[in-house]
């Protein structure tokens, strides 16, 4: 594998940490299977994109895309929790119609970026290499995410969502109000999607409503890939293999894809994608019936 | 001070599977009192638990919980006034969260839950509550709750009753589940946590013998009715025996009584 290669699966990885991030929120931590992030993750490209094309600032224009993303968190919830539609198909309904709310927003399927102002254009031309620049300045963003939920989850309102997700009636019985760590909850995973869309765009330089298609099983393959590759406990571990997770997870499939002894093309990447969050899947229940 | 008053709780009203769990049941605790309460299955212990903590809701009837109507309540919004050890040890924590962070979100009880960390300012606190147990448990803070035994998690259930304040403590058959060794401790530690913290509490049971030796006041409930209400002296002299009588006595009756209101 070539290092441009290398670095791309390297960039791309650490944009979907952010997806990873999302879905450990929504899967891992409130138990709720949400499918809306494959409607979030274009929702805050687009969003992003076309504020940037407006001439606003890249962060602001990014800020954007990740509140109109965790608002659309906060529809699945609602549907969910205020309305009792099951989890799922809260979160499928809350997708379909994203697909066509994106549309709106980008006036068309797609929007470039080339030569627009991104939050990386200050980063470029100070003599390192542009392919290098994008992972350093996302590890840099990640790096602080990761503090950042680290230290939500260790705090009482972290917690109390921990608790939503684990053992709703010992939540309600120790007074905390389920209904709101779920809105809070799916508003915060979905905004880190959206962010991830956002990146995304500036990185590639545009924005594709088919973007968003199988976010959801890659932000599970780097919550899945992680949790199998580091087996510490605590919150800290569980965000670090979710970003983890997400690199080797990129690399695995530049891999794949570059062998040629596999005889793969790219679109065969969903297939690969599918076998490799299956393997991931059930290694550790291989390794378990080992033992046993 | 707990007062229920004319309470009734009827489930599927309406349908032909109708059933009347609580019947116009007055009860009043002073505080720190410390009621048993016992009766036979389907009796309406577990209503009356489920009424008072917010899970069930009344029909008919008023709670008021230190002169507060709390009637119409969400179960989270009255947490801040009520305590609860379940009956099923996994019920009362979380399995995937230690030890620590359990009696954490125990000891946020009633508070606004912010952004500042749950355990720092706590860890002497918890510490020493864990360690007053007796069982060794302070060693293991950071282990997940999962890892511990029925009884050990039971006993944490009452210490995460007691981290926050309450105005009254429900105890649901919390030590039914638990081997004969271990609820026996549990029952012992209960007994402290109620005189050390002044508690009121209602606890349901289903042994009669605990129902006498544990608490000032013993309440019998039939087919969602208070039949006997007994404390102070005649309470002291009873034993187990006495209150199997006057259970079937009572029993007895009511069958009777109904027997007349339908014939």
């Amino acid at each position: 594998m070539s290092a441009f290669a290398f670095w791309g699966a390297v960039e791309i990885g650490l944009v979907y940490a952010f997806v990873g991030l999302g879905v450990y929120f929504s899967f891992r931590v409130l138990d709720f299977p949400d499918l809306t992030v494959d409607g979030s993750f274009p929702l805050g490209a687009a969003v992003a994109a076309m504020m940037i094309i407006a001439g606003i600032n890249p962060w602001l224009a990014t800020l954007a895309g990740m509140i109109a993303a965790g608002a659309a968190g906060v529809v699945t919830a609602v549907l969910n929790v205020r309305f009792k539609i099951l989890n799922l198909l809260a979160s499928i309904l809350t997708m379909i119609a994203l697909f066509s709310v994106v549309i709106r927003v980008m006036h068309g399927p797609n929007v470039s970026l080339l030569r627009r102002p991104t939050m990386l254009s200050p980063f470029y031309g100070h003599g390192v290499p542009d392919y290098l620049v994008r992972p350093a300045f996302l590890l840099v963003l990640v790096v602080i995410a990761v503090i950042l939920l680290a230290r939500l989850l260790a705090s009482d309102f972290g917690l109390a969502m921990r608790a939503t997700g684990a053992n709703v009636r010992m939540a309600r019985a120790q007074g905390i109000r389920t209904d709101w760590q779920v809105y809070a909850g799916m508003a915060l995973s979905n905004a880190l999607v959206g962010l991830a869309g956002a990146l995304f765009a500036q990185t590639n330089g545009f924005a594709d409503v088919t973007t968003g298609t199988g976010t959801i099983v890659i932000g599970l393959a780097a919550v899945i890939v992680g949790e199998t590759l580091i087996r510490l406990r605590g919150v800290v571990f569980a965000l670090i293999a979710c970003v983890v997770g997400s690199v080797l997870y990129h690399i695995a499939i530049q891999v794949a894809l570059e062998a040629d002894v596999l005889g793969l093309q790219a679109s065969d990447l969903k297939l690969v994608t599918a076998v490799l969050v299956t393997l991931a899947l059930i290694l550790p229940r291989l390794r378990r019936g080992a033992r046993a | 001070m707990i007062k229920v008053s004319n309470l009734s709780v009827v489930f599927g009203a309406g349908t032909p599977l109708e059933k009347r769990a609580l019947n116009g049941v007055d009860l009043t605790l002073e505080a720190g009192e410390f009621v048993s309460v016992i009766g036979s299955n389907g009796a309406g212990k577990s209503t009356l638990l489920g009424a008072i903590a917010g899970d069930v809701l009344a029909t008919e009837g008023r709670i008021e919980i230190d002169g507060r109507d709390v009637t119409r309540q969400p179960t989270a919004r009255r947490a801040a006034l009520v305590a609860r050890v379940f009956q099923d040890p996994l019920a009362g924590s979380c399995g995937q969260l230690t030890i620590e962070e359990n009696l954490a979100i125990a000891a946020a009880r009633g508070t606004r839950r912010g952004l500042g960390l749950a355990i720092g300012k706590r860890r002497t606190m918890l510490h020493e509550r864990v360690e007053a147990l007796g069982l060794g448990l302070e060693s293991r803070l950071t282990d997940k709750m999962a890892l511990l035994s029925g009884g050990q998690r039971q006993a944490l259930a009452l210490v995460m009753a007691t981290l926050a304040k309450s105005s009254v403590l429900l105890l649901d058959e919390h030590t039914a589940a638990l081997d004969p060794g271990m609820a026996e401790f549990v029952i012992h530690l209960t007994d402290r946590f109620v005189r050390d913290f002044r508690l009121t509490t209602l606890m349901v049971t289903h042994s009669m013998r605990q129902a006498l030796d544990t608490g000032t006041r013993t309440v019998m409930l039939h087919e969602g009715r208070i039949v006997l209400d007994v404390s102070g002296a005649t309470r002291s002299g009873m034993g187990v025996e006495d209150l199997v009588t006057m259970f079937r006595r009572k029993r007895g009756k009511a069958i009777d009584d109904d027997e007349l209101l339908t014939s």
